[in-house]
């Protein structure tokens, strides 16, 4: 495989040390000159000083050819953005992978169509909030591509789902559970599955339903 | 009719200045206060922020904008914030400064309204030369 790595910070560097050791071929653009010397001692040729959102330095770095991937990794979301555009749209390098420096910026990157990108901060902030059921509903995975994600939620009792049929409840249109687990085990939620209190059920959902999905499971 | 200008350097304070002259409701996004001493004695809109913070350009009054100049010391910024004021408010007429001859093409070519400073000076420049050697022959 080759890949184009945008941004020799520590992000960019370990991806493009860890590809290199896993045999593929490399190209990692960094800027900043003292940077840039220091990359280029340790990993040699396969690093190229430059701005990687100029054309010339892309072309330089073989975006025609096209790589297998371009991973997008400076401390800059406009760059970053700017990049993967680049390669998507100007040379139809079939994946792009963005970094979000700020997740503040996520909405412009979904808007303009870069829908796989990191975001250490919401990564992060994703894991506390599992570890931390009191919030209601807990995102687990989002399926960016098909606009659906994965949440979970703890039914108390009193909770306006606890003692109804799943097939009694009135989920949000674009909303289904996928899975109670009661006492350690989880099971398929089925019409017939009655929710009780201590469970935690798993549903799916589109975005921006979370709040209505949150009333009928544990309430406001 | 409504515009905003997203920075407000030399560029940006100078057309501020002469659309509210022709009689348009301006306001001006800079992230550094010290860039309303450009703007004189100004009688339009000011919006301290960064304008990649949707809360920012919202309080501009881009949902209501007629047109749009971005023109920040950035190129890639204003690249994308110019297509963000395109897709997601959908303002009429957006116009991006960018510096780098090269993406100004590839972002005209995608739809969206470059002014190239360099290209410009290029044309000017070889065109002057270029006289120059006309009127010596």
């Amino acid at each position: 495989m080759y890949a184009i790595v945008a941004g020799g910070g520590k992000v960019g560097s370990n991806v493009a040390r860890s590809l290199l050791a896993m045999g593929h071929e490399v190209t990692l653009i960094e800027q900043e000159r003292g940077r840039f010397e220091q990359l280029e001692t340790e990993l040699g040729v396969v690093v190229l000083e430059g701005d990687a959102t100029e054309i010339h330095v892309l072309e330089r770095a073989g975006i025609a050819r096209p790589p297998d991937i371009v991973l997008a990794v400076t401390g800059d979301d406009e760059d970053n953005l700017v990049i993967s555009q680049l390669a998507k749209e100007g040379y139809g390098v079939p994946k792009a992978i963005a970094r979000v420096n700020d997740p503040r910026n996520q909405q412009h990157f979904d808007l303009l169509g870069i829908t796989q990108t990191v975001c250490a901060t919401s990564g992060l902030l994703g894991l506390v909030e599992h570890e931390v059921p009191e919030h209601g509903l807990v995102k687990l995975f989002e399926l960016r591509r098909e606009g659906l994600e994965l949440v979970e939620a703890q039914v108390r009792a009193g909770s306006p789902a606890a003692g109804k049929r799943v097939a009694g409840l009135a989920l949000p249109e674009g909303s289904r559970l996928v899975s109670v687990m009661r006492g350690g085990v989880a099971e398929l939620a089925r019409g017939e599955t009655v929710i009780r209190p201590g469970d935690q059920v798993v549903a799916v959902v589109k975005p921006g339903l979370e709040l209505s999905l949150r009333r009928v499971l544990v309430g406001d | 009719m409504k515009a905003v200008i997203v920075g407000c350097g030399r560029v940006g304070a100078a057309v501020a200045k002469q659309l509210v002259t022709d009689g348009w409701d301006v306001t001006c996004v800079d992230e550094d206060e010290s860039a309303l001493a450009r703007l004189g004695a100004w009688r339009g809109g000011f919006v301290l922020g960064h304008a990649l913070d949707a809360a920012v350009l919202e309080s501009a009054g881009v949902a209501e904008a007629d047109a749009a100049v971005v023109a920040t010391g950035g190129d890639n910024t204003n690249i994308v914030i110019g297509q963000v004021l395109q897709k997601r408010w959908e303002v009429p007429c957006v116009v991006v400064r960018v510096l780098d001859p090269a993406r100004a093409a590839f972002y005209e070519e995608r739809g969206l309204r470059t002014v190239c400073p360099t290209k410009t000076a290029i044309s000017v420049i070889s065109e002057a030369v270029r006289a120059t050697a006309d009127t010596a022959a």
